[in-house]
């Protein structure tokens, strides 16, 4: 049981770092702020959440 | 310190335990025994252990005490206040997130090749004087730097440093700190792909494993894009498999008949780099960019964690000096110069890094959930990063000497082959056989290891050293040195795709208000044209570092580690600003001091490096002394022939002006901040606050890594287990 949960608390950390937990975030938002709008769907908003990051490059550094 | 009620908000303070007491009383012990095995030992071997110990001790007591007053005292973090994270949260750059997200994330951003090479090649002065300024550099300075940084960011709603110079210090401090960031960037990254270059440079093994990494990113991208969207992790997983294959698969080429296709002269490396960075820059981030990025920070975090565990177990005995006589004399053959300067500029860095306070003042403010956290992000992973920097200066020093200096001098000193390097590394009074050198090479696989400069390939083979002590042996050996390799030159070139698309963005914006159509940023022709003028800038000096007959690194590094100190005076002189505005004149010591310091360093520095009678040292010393040799028609060593001759009298030149440039525009900021604190301290009214309103935040959060039983208490009145946002399991 214990193994179990270090492991959940390892893909929890691995999905909160890479960001691949925001599309939930956005659905529950989206549920929210926008009960009656249809949200996009996965594709569709993965593409916009990297095509943003085309115009404002992370630092990375020496 | 008594209990200050009337500034510090209630964080909850209340009287240590004896358990506490206790606790970090034996804490002090032990790292005060630590320092003195290192410190006292002389001529008898010392275990890397002692370095850790000391390092881990003295880490912990600056993060309780140092850190937690200068965030109640000096900051006075305020955990009624909403953070822009909360306030602002669009679910795009502003979003509340879990402390241990951000603080992977902001290490992630700052930990790059610069801690892994610059205390490699701090070990010419012996580990002593590395060691410690690594560590007190990094409680005094660098830690202080990185978190002062991102708190006044996050009360201005995330400002970036440039636009914190400007409101500050006044919009020439602001226009001089843009200038000073982007040249700073182009020294940066020419340095940077040069370690990649010379830890490459007729090695098909190591070369195909980093070819292989595109086409790798490629699919991931691909992967991501269309096949399975958004599937971080697993994309990650795969990545990182095919990239263990590719480092087994480059021992397998340098075997077969393809070996002769990867075996590259550092001149076409050179080619190849400047051709892919621009490619990187103009490309859509999705393809290369983002797959790259997760790859590289998956294995940044293994390989350290990995290193970490390595040095634990192998518990490595140091077989350089505490302090070599190179440290006063001066004449080092990796960089000239005496250890003061010159030990600091080159560790930049693991100790103190002006380019965090560029990450700090980034993305890092737009995610924290409480001010509180910035001790925990801000200062706890400068920790980390230094701890990274102890390790890397622990491999260079488990090296034989002989073996170290073989690897680092210039190869015009050291000549091509192992029995001239014997022999040159005999005039610095060290020893090495060319047989123990040739088998060295044999052991990982390498054609030589002579002149391998850069830090990369030495800190390679004390990793392989390491590993292969923990696991698999002298079978191993090749692999982890090519895994060590592969390792390093894949988060530095994440470094070069990225900070010239950074660089390319500045440029268009900044030439943008001459001419508004090259600052769109969707304009194609925009995007080709400052891409090329950037990759071009820093293709440059990559060129005439593979090129210089002096070594590159001997001549560039130097200049890489000023500009990068420099940034950091800029850095703490906008801190400074800001403390003596907002009328904390009592507190302006906290970044004063390691101003101070950094500035007499590194004005230090620059001094020697243009004015300097010694040819070795002085920039225009040596252009003077190569010129007049042209003139009277004769070549002077390690000149081959005129046109060497002429490279360097061109180097040195554009090296020395460079210097010059960067020492000027931070005395102006300094000029110019001092003016301006000069005013604050005599204004009779305080001056109007620069930070955003108060907000009274809602969210509930832990401040430190593990949260207390009074925020368990907090956390489980709000209903959540570990914080806003997402809750952990």
């Amino acid at each position: 049981m214990r193994l179990a949960r270090v492991l959940g608390g390892v893909r929890w950390y691995l999905r909160e770092l890479t960001g691949e937990n925001q599309y939930e975030r956005y659905l529950r938002r989206h549920g929210v702020t926008h009960p009656q709008a249809v949200p996009l769907s996965r594709r569709e908003f993965e593409r916009q959440r990297v095509d943003r990051a085309d115009n404002r490059p992370g630092s990375r550094c020496c | 310190m008594t209990a200050d009620t009337t500034t510090s908000p209630p964080t909850g303070r209340s009287r240590p335990t004896l358990r506490t007491v206790i606790t970090w009383t034996a804490v002090a012990v032990v790292g005060a025994v630590a320092w003195g095995m290192i410190a006292l030992s002389r001529g008898e071997d010392i275990s890397a252990i002692w370095l850790v110990i000391a390092a881990l001790g003295s880490y912990a007591i600056a993060y309780r005490f140092y850190a937690k007053f200068l965030v109640r005292k000096v900051l006075r973090v305020d955990d009624r206040r909403a953070t822009p994270a909360e306030r602002l949260d669009d679910g795009v750059d502003f979003q509340p997130t879990d402390r241990r997200v951000v603080l992977g994330h902001h290490f992630a951003a700052i930990a790059g090749a610069g801690p892994l090479v610059g205390p490699v090649l701090a070990a010419q002065m012996g580990y002593l004087p590395g060691t410690m300024w690594i560590i007190f550099g990094v409680i005094f300075a660098g830690a202080v730097q990185d978190m002062v940084i991102l708190f006044f960011s996050m009360r201005r709603n995330g400002k970036s440093l440039g636009q914190m110079a400007r409101d500050e210090i006044g919009p020439f401090g602001g226009a001089a700190a843009l200038i000073a960031v982007f040249s700073i960037m182009i020294i940066l990254l020419a340095v940077l792909a040069l370690v990649v270059v010379n830890a490459l440079a007729h090695s098909p093994w190591g070369t195909f494993s980093i070819a292989m990494t595109i086409p790798i990113a490629l699919f991931m991208g691909f992967y991501m894009r269309v096949i399975r969207p958004g599937r971080v992790v697993e994309t990650s997983v795969i990545g990182v498999s095919l990239l263990l294959l590719a480092i087994v698969g480059g021992g397998w080429i340098q075997d077969s008949g393809l070996a002769g296709a990867f075996t590259l002269s550092p001149e076409t490396l050179a080619i190849c780099l400047v051709g892919y960075g621009f490619l990187a820059s103009v490309l859509p981030v999705w393809m290369l960019l983002a797959p790259r990025d997760y790859l590289s920070t998956f294995m940044k975090i293994g390989t350290i964690s990995l290193l970490a565990v390595g040095v634990l177990i192998a518990a490595p005995v140091l077989k350089a000096d505490a302090v070599t006589s190179f440290a006063s004399t001066g004449a080092g053959p990796v960089f000239a110069g005496k250890l003061f300067p010159f030990v600091f500029i080159t560790i930049a860095c693991g100790a103190l890094s002006g380019f965090h306070a560029l990450i700090s003042s980034g993305t890092t403010p737009k995610l924290i959930q409480k001010e509180s956290q910035v001790r925990l992000v801000g200062y706890g992973a400068m920790l980390m990063e230094s701890f990274v920097a102890i390790m890397a200066l622990i491999a260079a020093c488990i090296l034989e000497p002989g073996l170290f200096y073989a690897m680092n001098a210039p190869a015009g000193f050291l000549g091509a082959t192992a029995e001239s390097a014997s022999t040159a590394v005999a005039t610095l009074g060290f020893t090495i056989t060319p047989q123990d050198l040739t088998a060295a090479a044999a052991a990982v696989q390498e054609q030589t290891l002579v002149a391998r400069t850069g830090g990369a390939p030495t800190l390679a083979i004390g990793m392989s050293e390491i590993f292969s002590s923990v696991v698999g042996g002298e079978s191993l050996k090749a692999f982890w040195y090519h895994f060590a390799i592969m390792f390093e030159a894949l988060f530095i070139l994440t470094t070069v795709d990225a900070g010239t698309r950074v660089g390319r963005f500045m440029l268009q914006d900044t030439l943008g208000n001459i001419w508004k159509p090259i600052g769109r940023v969707s304009w194609k022709p925009g995007i080709w044209a400052t891409s090329a003028v950037v990759v071009l800038a820093w293709g440059y000096f990559l060129y005439t570092g593979v090129t210089n007959p002096l070594g590159g690194i001997n001549q560039l590094f130097p200049l890489f580690g000023i500009a990068n100190q420099l940034l950091a005076a800029v850095a703490l002189t906008v801190a400074t600003t800001i403390l003596i505005k907002s009328g904390r004149l009592k507190w302006a010591w906290v970044t004063g001091v390691p101003l101070a310091w950094d500035a007499a360093v590194t004005l230090t520095a620059s001094y020697q490096k243009v004015f300097s009678d010694d040819p070795r040292i002085g920039f225009f010393a040596q252009r003077e002394r190569y010129a007049d040799a042209l003139d009277q028609g004769k070549l002077l060593a390690p000149a081959k022939n005129v046109d060497q001759m002429h490279a360097v009298v061109t180097n040195s030149t554009v090296d020395g002006v460079l210097a010059a440039f960067f020492a000027v525009l931070v005395i102006a900021v300094l000029a110019n901040a001092a003016l301006v604190c000069w005013r604050a301290v005599r204004a009779r009214e305080p001056l109007p606050s620069t930070e955003t309103e108060f907000v009274e935040s809602k969210l509930t959060a832990p401040a430190g890594l593990f949260p207390t039983a009074e925020e368990r208490r907090e956390l489980a009145a709000v209903g959540a287990k570990s914080g806003g946002g997402d809750a952990a399991p």
